[in-house]
């Protein structure tokens, strides 16, 4: 018999009041111990479904399984069952780190003294020892991130929600992060992940999920989805005018692609097997490159094959905010 | 653990916070204690003459009769101040942490008033001692002020409850703050801060059915006369059918948003 599926999506809708169908027919399945990324633009669904899957907001249409629960019928032993860390930290900064990893082991139903002790394991963890009696308020956006995240846990989860935990930090603090979302799925908790960041999904899921307007538009491992674009190519920069005759020779290896900025483009089949190959034959002709790139399909180029657009440009206006606001 | 000792714990758990959060915001706590003492010291300084008018109670001095009315409008202010909180947590998302733990979801407005409950506590206490300080007679002693403290922490936490049902249902501290001149106006007509047998039409007839007199009367009468029971039943009946009103409204209004997502 297979493994339940810690998380089963069919058909999950939300409409709001005025119409507006937030999410619209989403179907997924996470296996038990997955890192599942769920990626897309903001407004695309995304902490709509979280809320859902969470129990925070009821489904208009469909139905959900977490942890073998339904999300409508059985809520409170998914609540039971879960961590959550949602977006922009939902953080009293007038409390203290300590009060608030207490209070949730309080809300937990963890007795006294379990609860005090964990609270102690769980700030150790994250690196907020010291500063645990600090307000929240005092503490920087990478302390209150790993705060949430330590408080999501104090429970010991099945399974875990984090609603774009690293957006708006700066990269050293997304790194710890990663990091700690990385061992705690080594220790068996199954973790849906939503972001905006390509590089953290890829990076971290072992399946990613991308929605646009609602709907699941494309599922699976990162490789896979990548590979579904075709093979790589190579970028080469040519010095002087070349370039003709560099095409020839490259063309013996690949399809030809067009380049508008003056590089020479071509499919490799073989991926950087073709490299040497080609090197040799340049080298045999007498000419010269000035830059030899070996171009892999991204996740962005997947999600613009995908919905259209660029998730990398969203990307790099969040990384500069975060940048300007450090 | 059982359900109910968890709850309790839950429970507990939310009004200390509750209470805390107060503590450490100032714009919470002033109302609470500093602007009800200060309008206290103003009225019993520059009105004490007032006593002598025909028809005012009879009491050994003005703060005596003034005491009741200011603790009514420190624990008015307590449930207001509870509401401002509750809707801060709604605003920045911390209510969504607390919906998203195992516990029932009443139990968030039930930690909610027992903070109002613990604050209206210590506006009773506060306040007897600050009238015992300056000279205030409670005429029915120890079992008198017991009995004005226990009315204030009732009262403090049937109010909270209207508090709760506004920040649940509009999720704005604005809109709960908004409500804070609307708190004084209905004080002023009520007999919290004059007796109502002196005050002018409509205010009088307003006052005579005003709930908040009734419990202004309760919590007068141990400190002026001999309580009466026909007093303290009137005012616990005035507790019940606002705290009665307050949780009716809360469940709605926490129902509403779980459903609607706001």
């Amino acid at each position: 018999m297979l493994p339940m599926p810690a998380i089963e999506v069919e058909g999950l809708e939300r409409k709001f009041s005025g119409g507006v169908l937030a999410v619209a027919g989403v179907d997924l399945e996470v296996a038990e111990g997955e890192i599942y990324g769920f990626l897309g633009p903001n407004g695309a669904g995304k902490t709509t479904t979280v809320r859902m899957l969470t129990t925070l907001l009821r489904p208009t249409g469909g139905r959900a399984t977490v942890a073998g629960h339904d999300i409508v019928t059985g809520a409170a032993a998914v609540r039971r069952s879960i961590g959550v860390a949602l977006q922009e930290a939902a953080l009293d900064p007038l409390m203290t780190g300590r009060e608030l990893i207490r209070l949730q082991a309080t809300l937990h139903g963890l007795a006294r003294q379990e609860g005090r002790r964990r609270a102690d394991d769980l700030l150790d963890r994250v690196d907020l020892s010291e500063a645990a009696d600090r307000r929240i308020g005092t503490y920087s956006g990478g302390m209150q991130r790993r705060l949430d995240l330590a408080a999501a846990l104090v429970h010991e989860p099945r399974v875990l929600f984090l609603d774009e935990p690293t957006t708006g930090l700066d990269p050293v603090s997304r790194k710890g992060i990663w990091e700690e979302v990385a061992k705690l799925n080594r220790g068996g908790t199954t973790v849906f992940l939503t972001t905006q960041y390509l590089e953290e999904a890829d990076r971290l899921a072992d399946r990613v999920g991308i929605i646009d307007r609602g709907k699941i538009v494309a599922e699976d491992k990162p490789s896979t989805l990548k590979q579904e674009l075709g093979p790589p190519h190579l970028a080469l920069s040519v010095a002087g005018d070349a370039t003709d005759r560099v095409r020839e020779v490259v063309a013996r290896f690949g399809k030809p692609l067009p380049s508008g900025d003056g590089k020479v483009l071509v499919e490799l089949e073989r991926g950087a097997g073709d490299i040497a190959p080609i090197v040799v034959a340049l080298d045999q002709a007498g000419l010269a490159v000035e830059s030899l790139e070996l171009v892999e399909p991204s996740l962005d180029d997947v999600f613009v094959a995908k919905t259209g657009y660029h998730l990398a440009e969203e990307e790099k206006a969040e990384a500069a905010a975060a940048e300007a606001s450090a | 653990m059982s359900a109910v000792a968890h709850n309790a714990r839950v429970v507990a758990a939310l009004g200390a916070r509750a209470v805390r959060q107060t503590f450490r915001r100032p714009q919470l706590m002033a109302p609470i204690l500093l602007f009800p003492t200060l309008l206290l010291a103003v009225q019993t300084g520059g009105a004490g003459g007032a006593i002598h008018l025909p028809g005012f109670p009879h009491v050994h001095g003005f703060l005596d009769f003034m005491l009741a009315g200011a603790m009514m409008q420190s624990l008015m202010l307590a449930g207001n101040s509870g509401g401002i909180a509750m809707a801060v947590d709604l605003e920045m998302g911390f209510t969504d942490r607390l919906f998203a733990a195992p516990i029932p979801r009443f139990a968030i407005v039930l930690g909610r008033l027992a903070g109002s409950a613990a604050l209206g506590l210590l506006s009773a206490v506060w306040f007897i001692a600050i009238g015992l300080i300056f000279g205030a007679r409670i005429e029915d002693g120890v079992p008198g002020a017991l009995l004005v403290i226990v009315l204030v922490t009732l009262s403090a936490m049937a109010v909270g409850g209207l508090g709760a049902a506004i920040a649940l249902r509009t999720g704005r501290a604005s809109v709960v703050q908004g409500l804070f001149p609307l708190v004084l106006v209905l004080l002023f007509v009520s007999s919290a801060f004059f007796p109502q047998q002196l005050m002018v039409e409509p205010a009088r007839t307003i006052a005579d059915y005003n709930p908040l007199s009734f419990i202004v009367e309760g919590l007068r009468e141990p400190v002026i006369a001999d309580v009466s029971a026909a007093q303290v039943g009137e005012a616990l009946l005035a507790v019940v059918g606002i705290a009665a009103i307050g949780l009716i409204a809360s469940a709605f209004a926490l129902r509403r948003r779980l459903r609607t997502g706001g």
